[in-house]
């Protein structure tokens, strides 16, 4: 290891040493190395490689590969607005123009001081209570013109985040409607000790007849994923925590992690207890950092009344204890073994499945990936019974689901509903009028028109991972398809050609249609893009990736048709501009000089 | 596909059938009908007619050019060899390199190989659209910009001030103003940028076998479809 005398040497070698020199901490190590300096300089990548006795390019990679990882310097204060549609619709696109007039910057554009830089980035799931940014992965919400003003000001005047007003960083939970989970109180340990009594066998048939489905979006059976790990051969079992709540629209991760980060802990304890594992981790998204201190606290809570640690409520050899991973800003990581790869300190690349996590996840052990709403439906369970749980809901989709309600809506939030609720029911509740449009379950969702407000929330009908945006009639629906291209062409992982390539094109191709240089042959081009990506993407996020614009051409197909262009083709850039530079160099301005950009006619 | 043993040319041919579908052409073909010749009245007969009834009918015509390209592809046209005599008896050429035909006329089929990078690409891209039923880009520069695009990296009044002005050895270079030379665009772009294109076919360059598959679907009225072996190039 090299020795700096610098300050930010001396700061990493303790970090390194805090992390154990645990290389599949990696991930962890470029967070914590890169609050020192703000950056991760290649002095620092080099020193971590050799803390960590990793090879120079597996550091690189994986700092290269998150977005909140900065492998060049940035401002002091790093702002990033969160690019949802939802934050769009409240003007955080006017927001963003005007911060970047006031500080006289581009996107993107660190201030000649180094003090500054203000860019985009996805959906920070703060859509409640939008629009919202992130500085130094700090939430600021419900932005207005003057807040804007008032945060260029305390920015130019140097002061740090922790003497900025506490409100600006204030989130509310928004709990509008309160079924089993958001009306439970959480009494520390009961559930476990409930869990206990019942044994492994006894809480993993409660499950079994609980019929408990993963509140992810994919909709897995609980109970078949705990088996299935608690039986693998193996030499330790994990239980992992997604909390990687990437999905634009998505925010009751957020809340519950918030004000019901008992149950959630408790749930993965539970999880430990039946599958035998020691160690648990909650995977955090990097856009939730704020909550770190509060949710660490927690656990130091839970350890000192024996809730976790060795022999845990006095049960012999029960054994275990969760780690909080943060994330850095990658949608992919949602992906279990993508955020699993995270996990284990690589680039979060979804994993070939089978194996399966369940046989073959962290560091190649059995491990059961839950989603945070479920594994707080666990302590239900093991309350209250399997067959208790299992009395609401539908047939196929058991108990309640947590639904996070934003866009044009009086009372954005979250609702906790049975499943079997229509779609005209939970629009009724929110107090949404006009509606056009409901995009459920996220950018990779389905989008409803006004026709399918009787279909239901369930997964044998609409399945959810819990996002609900709502449209009013003045939203132009092509440009939420357009905002979810944009977002998926930034979020994929790089990893397979169709996903890459695919989203980037369909991404320039929504570009081109509003732009106005549009016609059916980009038409043609989408629908046929759209079914090359869905068939040969590698994970669920690409495959999933052209769902809102199959949906909207399908549905709301005259918006794009207003912006197509009558002729066969037009190019997406103007021919005559692209000549200018040659032009001016070269002195001319000769009829043979000059192009014209549309040739009508074949 | 028969699954019984089968004679082992056979055998082969149907395994490489198989994993077509995914590499296949970077734009996948839509359903073609059989060209029938500009002028023609009945379709055109596949490239097995007789000579002498072909003879007297009128014949397909295929344009061919390469606008920012090497020519590589049109020299792996010529590896389709003695099959170019079959071809002729049921088409002929208009402009292409083998005529010197300096303006496309109406055409059913044009060929274009290389990317779009001049005023002067531009204009004889425009042209071929404008004249030929079914546009097909050949090869990577036409389909991706390929080696010319490289200078996309690099700003264009700066390459060309480097080349013309700051050279060594006497001042006041400029850059050419004559009007005979094209002026370069901004960046180089793939045809598909610049008007609609029907067909693509990959390669660098495709081999003569490829284009002859490729065009022998064509002219038959089958999907043009390009089998694995045929985009394999490692």
């Amino acid at each position: 290891m090299s020795d700096h005398p610098t300050k930010s040497g001396n700061a990493l070698q303790a970090i390194l040493e805090n992390n154990s020199y645990n290389p599949t901490r990696l991930v962890q190590v470029l967070r914590e190395a890169q609050e020192v300096e703000g950056w991760l300089s290649d002095i620092t990548l080099s020193d971590i490689a050799q803390g960590l006795n990793l090879p120079i390019a597996r550091v690189r990679s994986t700092a290269n590969f998150y977005s909140f990882f900065y492998t060049r310097p940035v401002g002091r204060y790093r702002v990033l607005f969160s690019d949802n549609i939802t934050d769009r619709m409240q003007g955080s696109g006017a927001l963003f123009d005007h911060m970047l007039a006031r500080l006289k910057l581009t996107d993107n554009q660190v201030s000649a001081d180094g003090a500054v830089s203000v860019a985009r980035t996805s959906c920070t799931g703060m859509c409640d209570q939008g629009p919202a940014l992130l500085v130094n992965n700090m939430a600021v919400t419900r932005l207005t013109p003057r807040r804007i003003d008032e945060i260029c000001d305390l920015i130019k005047a140097g002061l740090p985040l922790a003497s900025w007003p506490s409100y600006y960083f204030k989130v509310e939970n928004n709990i509008r409607r309160r079924d089993m989970l958001l009306g439970a109180n959480w009494d520390p340990g009961v559930a476990l000790r409930a869990a206990i009594a019942r044994g492994p066998k006894g809480m993993l048939n409660e499950m079994k007849i609980s019929n408990l489905r993963g509140r992810g979006g994919a909709g897995f059976t609980t109970a078949i994923k705990w088996d299935a790990a608690r039986t693998a051969p193996g030499t330790a079992r994990y239980v992992v925590c997604n909390a990687d709540e990437g999905e634009p629209g998505t925010f009751k991760d957020r809340v519950l992690l918030q004000k019901y980060a008992g149950h959630v802990f408790e749930g993965m304890t539970i999880a430990g207890y039946v599958i035998g594992a020691a160690k648990g981790f909650l995977y955090l998204r990097g856009e939730y950092t704020y909550l770190l201190p509060d949710l660490e606290a927690h656990l130091d809570g839970l350890r000192r009344s024996n809730l976790l640690g060795q022999n845990i409520c006095g049960q012999e050899g029960f054994n275990f204890d969760i780690e909080i991973h943060v994330g850095a800003g990658a949608y992919v990581c949602g992906e279990e073994t993508a955020l699993i790869e995270s996990l284990e300190g690589k680039p979060g690349k979804p994993r070939i499945r089978p194996p399966f996590p369940v046989t073959y996840g962290y560091l190649g052990q059995p491990t059961t990936v839950n989603n945070v709403e479920t594994l707080c439906k666990v302590l239900e369970i093991a309350t209250a019974g399997g067959a208790k749980y299992a009395g609401q809901g539908t047939k196929q989709s058991t108990g309640t689901k947590i639904l996070s309600v934003a866009g044009d809506v009086d009372l954005p939030g979250l609702y906790e509903y049975p499943f079997g609720v229509k779609i005209s029911q939970v629009l009724e509740d929110c107090g949404a009028r006009d509606v056009q449009a409901v995009q459920v379950s996220g950018a990779a969702g389905i989008c409803l028109s006004p026709r399918e407000f009787g279909r239901r929330i369930a997964f044998e009908d609409v399945p959810t991972a819990g996002s609900f945006m709502v449209f009013n009639k003045k939203r132009d629906m092509f440009d939420v398809a357009r905002n979810f291209a944009h977002f998926f062409a930034h979020e994929s992982c790089g990893f397979c050609t169709p996903c890459r390539v695919g989203t980037s094109i369909v991404s320039n191709i929504m570009d081109k249609i509003a732009a106005g240089h549009g016609t059916q042959y980009e038409m043609n081009e989408l629908g046929r893009l759209t079914k090359v990506i869905r068939g040969s993407a590698h994970c669920g996020l690409g495959t999933a990736s052209c769902n809102a614009i199959s949906d909207t051409v399908q549905k709301f197909r005259a918006t794009y048709e207003a912006k197509l262009k009558s002729a066969d083709f037009e190019p997406a850039f103007d021919l005559d501009k692209a000549l200018a530079k040659t032009r001016a160099v070269a002195n001319r301005d000769d009829a043979d000089a000059h192009l014209e950009t549309s040739v009508g006619g074949h | 596909m028969s699954k019984k043993p089968v004679a082992k040319k056979t055998a082969k041919a149907a395994k490489a059938r198989k994993p077509a579908k995914k590499p296949a052409a970077k734009k996948p073909a839509r359903v073609a009908k059989p060209l029938k010749a500009v002028t023609a009245k009945k379709p055109a007969k596949p490239a097995k007619a007789e000579a002498a009834a072909s003879a007297r009918k009128p014949k397909l015509r295929i344009a061919t050019t390469s606008l920012s390209g090497c020519f590589g592809c049109h020299t792996s046209f010529l590896d389709i060899d003695e099959r170019i005599l079959q071809l002729v008896e049921i088409a002929e050429f208009d402009r292409s390199p083998i005529t010197d035909i300096k303006h496309c006329g109406p055409c059913d089929i044009g060929i274009i190989e290389g990317g779009v990078c001049n005023a002067e690409n531009v204009h004889v891209l425009r042209e071929f659209r404008a004249n030929c039923k079914t546009l097909i880009a050949i090869g990577a520069c036409a389909i991706n910009g390929g080696l010319p695009a490289l200078r996309n990296h690099l700003d264009v009044t700066d390459c060309l001030t480097r080349v013309y002005c700051d050279r060594a050895g006497g001042k006041n270079h400029t850059v050419p103003n004559d009007p005979e030379l094209p002026l370069l665009l901004e960046k180089v772009h793939p045809i598909n940028e610049v008007v609609r294109v029907d067909y693509f076919i990959p390669g660098c360059p495709p081999s003569g076998d490829a284009i002859w598959k490729f065009l022998t679907d064509l002219i038959t009225g089958r999907m043009p479809r390009l089998d694995h072996e045929l985009l394999r190039f490692d």
